[in-house]
């Protein structure tokens, strides 16, 4: 049961967005912005460091919803979501986007911890300013979403095939507010 | 020395909304929407819960500016701010808001961390679900601005009057949805 009077049967971030659409809409613009539209980080990249940052705030519904939507679009690659929530550094990613994760952890955690060691090995892979603030970004962003998903206690599917609905919606459409 | 170069040198989350005005959009509509309301929560109340939250994630910066908006409406207490960083139980405010205090520090260590006695105890000193949700989505999305302007490491100036000023341009005239970072 969520904390606060929530629309029965929705879960996760729908129900929040439908119970307050005007703070709803900036957040799904954010979450659009930030996840799908112009970056040097893929879609799939910058979906596993949303998920890899809900995993370490132990917020089962982002979780598993966006590593579905990251397993989505890794396509025939799919199981790399797996391997990295496992153990990112023997994953089979870039080393650029470990050391991305590295920085989005340590945000997690706490930001002040992002040190300049961090950035610089980022940068030595290649990473550009635009890359680390998107990685800065999401893993922040998704500090909030984790809360406000858990915080209200809101409904958490436990099925699997019900993620990955979500994940190929989240895919393809993109965040688009639920129509009320 | 921020961790990017952002072209400008304007301090803390302003410098980053210069460097990326397009995901500066939402996060500013998303303050305004939270913070500059007088509907259940007042503004003083809302920028109190932003306040208290950017103390306990140390976020310089953010609990400067905000702290001066929330001082500003303050007008009944000159140092309400500070007896609230130093110990909310004993700080002038009413018990409803001791409750979403509560809540709010529970959020900044993680979202599971809120329980049900605590929501049942907000409820019980008159706190609405729609001051519930909002003392969350506060608590929550504060954890996203300090994480955002101390991840990158910008820089906050040592100086109450630069906070003080700005604070009552955000209060009287441009609140968050209309402010220049400039």
């Amino acid at each position: 049961m969520a904390h606060i009077n929530l629309a029965q049967d929705v879960p996760g971030i729908r129900s929040l967005v439908m119970y307050r659409p005007d703070t709803g809409k900036p957040l799904y613009e954010l979450a659009q912005i930030l996840l799908r539209e112009d970056s040097p980080l893929s879609q799939a990249e910058r979906e596993l460091i949303a998920t890899y940052v809900s995993s370490r705030n132990d917020c089962t519904f982002c979780t598993s919803s966006h590593a579905a939507a990251a397993r989505y679009l890794y396509k025939d690659e799919a199981q790399t979501v797996d391997l990295v929530l496992d153990d990112y550094q023997n994953s089979p990613i870039s080393d650029k986007l470990k050391a991305l994760l590295t920085i989005a952890g340590n945000v997690q955690k706490d930001a002040r911890t992002v040190s300049e060691e961090n950035v610089a090995l980022a940068r030595s892979f290649g990473a550009t300013d635009r890359d680390i603030h998107d990685t800065v970004l999401i893993a922040a962003t998704f500090c909030m979403f984790n809360r406000y998903v858990d915080g209200l206690a809101t409904l958490t599917p436990t099925d699997a095939d019900t993620y990955a609905m979500m994940g190929e919606r989240m895919g393809t459409l993109g965040y688009i507010p639920p129509k009320l | 020395m921020a961790h990017i170069n952002l072209e400008n040198d304007l301090p803390g989350i302003r410098g980053l909304m210069a460097f990326r005005p397009t995901t500066a959009h939402p996060l500013n509509i998303l303050a305004e929407t939270l913070l500059r309301s007088d509907e259940g929560l007042t503004k003083g109340e809302r920028e109190l819960i932003a306040t208290f939250v950017s103390a306990l994630n140390d976020c310089f910066f953010c609990q400067n500016i905000h702290g001066a908006v929330a001082q500003y409406y303050a007008t009944e207490d000159e140092n309400l701010v500070q007896k609230v960083k130093a110990d909310y139980q004993n700080a002038p405010i009413s018990d409803k808001m001791k409750s979403l205090l509560s809540i709010a520090k529970n959020v900044q260590q993680g979202g599971k961390f809120v329980n049900k006695d605590q929501i049942e105890k907000a409820k019980k000193e008159g706190a609405s679900d729609i001051e519930i949700h909002d003392t969350v989505l506060i608590a929550a999305a504060f954890c996203m601005f300090n994480r955002y302007v101390d991840g990158l490491g910008t820089f906050a100036p040592n100086a109450p009057e630069m906070y003080q000023e700005r604070a009552k341009n955000i209060a009287e005239k441009t609140g968050y949805a209309n402010s220049n970072p400039k």
